[in-house]
């Protein structure tokens, strides 16, 4: 195995585009892997064959082609948003995957694995969920199946965004409250694996983001591909390439598949926004990029929040779906290469983020989203006249529980920065 | 004689079958830690001192729940290295870590298997980490002939069954069914005949378990290994406050 020399960014940058990455062995430079107990080795060799057998198979992409269009009704459209354009002093684009069937770009990854799973002969389906966006896609893709359905969501999430959870009901799947670890993400995704190692051969894990073992976040990351693909084509269509992109960082799925459009665009900066929350301090934000170090969570090494001992750091954020102390393999390689920036938004940030949407252009954004959002409105301060492209990850009705509790016009999006970097 | 020979030869030496016990350290309270450990030591004939994690994800609720105590009364591998250091007596039986990898890494793996070596430590079992992707600790554990223990499951394929016992060191760990630790204990009729395939396999000792907590288990599963693992029964014979050495005897064969 010939180690990539990540000090040599332009060529990284170039193996990337090339499709060369993750290597043989899962790995994306020194990130990535398969940190998997023995029990699962085999189940996810089977993945691995399965998704070189099928994932650019022709029969299986008109498939996949189909649901993405009569299903979730892609393309999702390219919206200019004047008003806040106005408000910015810029020139904005969102990419509206708030549009897409179920409310969020979890549905392009759930449709796909799904169809792989029923191609790989699984006889169930287990998620795991933070803020019930993929808990809800994944319940809506096996309903479409008819494959069961059984969803780990912390109970602080159950709570959180209980409008999914009844969705997912709805919708035939099964959710489990995880009472365990951090009672969040990170616990859902601890549970969802313990369930897979008891079955591993008839039980097919549908991983929600851009994270896990080799082949996750590859698998993951070309069924994203969609978002920056039609994106690409949008905005030449609308005018030319944006100056920069944004998108928000949670494990890093809707970003990297926003990236992948445009990394071979010297032209357009790319920029990730992770959740800042609280503050600098540990454990009151789940910034991985800005403060973690390289570990192992969750079958995979990247960077990671954790304490001198090892252990994983809670983390905070008032976005469920970002509230998570890891991030994704390739999002660290990117960092590394210095091709995508990542900065941090705060919890008032995001939450003013959505009232101005709201307001200006009618558009109610997940608070995962918001931070995407306040990330590019400072930058756009900074460089006042840019064109910029959003991905607007997902909408917001699932988070009216916490809206709830932050009265219109409570929060101050100029009052606080938490990073400033942008 | 190197650790992880001194190891397997102890498991050899043992009345058959050997017993392999697994303790949380620092559980029930970090304060009898060593009192403990040498009870245990004394009734098994190898320890496994489970190091505390946050995301203990191949673990079932018994170990969950003593993993979290520990973590809240502030264990951690450098507390539990420091503790055994600081011991003034022999163990009966030889030591091995378990740990997720995430501990190890934050320690670094060099001056993790120095230190390791220097307090006792006969070995490592990292339950998240594939042969695959094992070199760099296996590198690091080798000047000082520390054991890295393979596991194996009903799961694995043949040919990688035997490769994985070739590649292991001290011991084989054959876990008796798929799944997490705990949980209920079932020898199916096909356990024997994977437990046979893991003992044509390797040269090593084969320890199996899984679930295990009552003697006919034992006796059962002792007739196709050379040791029986129990772990999540004795944290919940700790949890109940029964005496250590009492339950471990309580399980040898008669
Ligand atoms: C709308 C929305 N956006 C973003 C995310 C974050 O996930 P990722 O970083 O994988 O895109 C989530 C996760 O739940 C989400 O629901």
């Amino acid at each position: 195995m010939a180690q990539l020399d990540t000090s040599d960014a332009s060529a990284v940058l170039a193996a990337l585009i090339a499709g060369d990455l993750p290597d043989s062995d899962g790995r994306f430079g020194p990130y990535g892997g398969r940190y998997i107990p023995e029990t699962l080795v085999p189940a996810v060799s089977r993945l691995t064959d399965g998704v070189e057998r099928f994932l650019h198979d022709e029969a299986f992409q008109r498939r996949l082609d189909e649901e993405l269009r009569d299903w979730i009704g892609r393309p999702t459209a390219l919206t200019h948003v004047p008003r806040l354009s106005a408000r910015w002093n810029a020139d904005v684009w969102l990419k509206r995957e708030d549009l897409a069937h179920t409310g969020a770009h979890k549905i392009n990854n759930a449709i796909g694995q799904a169809l792989l799973a029923q191609a790989l002969g699984a006889t169930r389906i287990v998620a795991e969920t933070g803020a019930g966006q993929h808990g809800v896609a994944s319940a809506a893709a096996c309903a479409r199946l008819g494959l069961p359905c059984v969803v780990y969501m912390g109970e602080i999430d159950v709570a959180r965004q209980a409008p999914n959870v009844d969705r997912m009901r709805r919708l035939g799947a099964e959710v489990v409250p995880v009472t365990s670890g951090d009672r969040t993400l990170r616990a859902a995704i601890d549970e969802a694996i313990r369930d897979w190692v008891s079955d591993p051969v008839g039980t097919y894990y549908l991983l929600g983001s851009a994270v896990g073992p080799h082949p996750y976040p590859y698998l993951v990351r070309e069924l994203q591909s969609v978002i920056g693909k039609e994106a690409r084509a949008q905005m030449l269509e609308r005018g030319g390439l944006p100056d920069a992109a944004f998108a928000c960082v949670g494990g890093g799925s809707n970003a990297i598949g926003l990236y992948h459009g445009f990394l071979g665009d010297e032209t357009v900066r790319l920029y990730g926004v992770e959740a800042g929350g609280r503050g600098d301090a540990l454990g009151e934000n789940s910034a991985t990029l800005a403060a973690g170090k390289p570990g192992v969570l969750h079958g995979a090494y990247s960077i990671l929040l954790y304490d001198a001992d090892g252990q994983i750091q809670e983390t905070h954020s008032v976005s469920a779906g970002l509230d998570y102390p890891g991030v994704g393999p390739e999002h660290a390689l990117l960092r590394d290469i210095g091709r995508v920036e990542y900065v941090t938004a705060s919890d008032n940030e995001a939450l003013a983020a959505v009232d101005e949407l709201c307001a200006a252009e009618g558009i109610l954004p997940a608070l995962e989203s918001a931070h995407a959002l306040a990330g590019a409105r400072r930058w756009a301060r900074q460089n006042p006249g840019t064109r910029i492209l959003i991905g607007l990850s997902g909408r917001g009705d699932k988070d009216m529980p916490i809206l709830a509790q932050h009265p219109i016009g409570s929060t101050d999006a100029d009052k606080e920065h938490s990073d400033a970097a942008a | 004689m190197l650790p992880r020979d001194a190891l397997a030869e102890s498991l050899r030496a043992a009345e058959k079958p050997a017993l392999v016990a697994f303790v949380t350290a620092g559980f029930p309270e970090p304060d009898g830690f060593l009192r403990l450990l040498a009870e245990v030591a004394a009734a098994a004939d190898a320890v496994e001192i489970g190091v505390p994690f946050t995301d203990p994800m191949a673990d079932g609720v018994t170990i969950q729940r003593s993993s979290q105590a520990a973590l809240s009364n502030g264990v951690s591998l450098g507390w539990i290295l420091d503790q055994l250091a600081s011991r003034d007596f022999e163990l009966a039986s030889p030591i091995l870590l378990m740990s997720y990898l995430n501990p190890l890494l934050a320690f670094g793996y060099d001056a993790l298997a120095a230190r390791a070596a220097e307090v006792g430590v006969s070995g490592f079992i990292v339950p998240d980490l594939p042969y695959e992707e094992s070199a760099p600790l296996r590198t690091a554990l080798e000047p000082h002939g520390l054991a890295l223990v393979q596991l194996v499951t009903p799961a694995t394929p043949p040919d990688r069954l035997i490769a994985l016992c070739q590649s292991s060191q001290g011991f084989v760990y054959a876990v008796t069914r798929t799944g997490i630790t705990g949980g209920a204990a079932t020898f199916p009729p096909e356990a024997a005949e994977y437990l046979a395939a893991v003992g044509a396999a390797s040269d090593l000792p084969v320890c199996a378990g899984f679930g295990v907590r009552a003697r006919d288990q034992v006796e059962e599963i002792g007739q196709h290994a050379d040791g029986v693992i129990v772990g999540s029964a004795l944290i919940e014979a700790l949890e109940r406050g029964d005496s250590a050495a009492e339950f471990l005897a309580g399980l040898r064969p008669r």
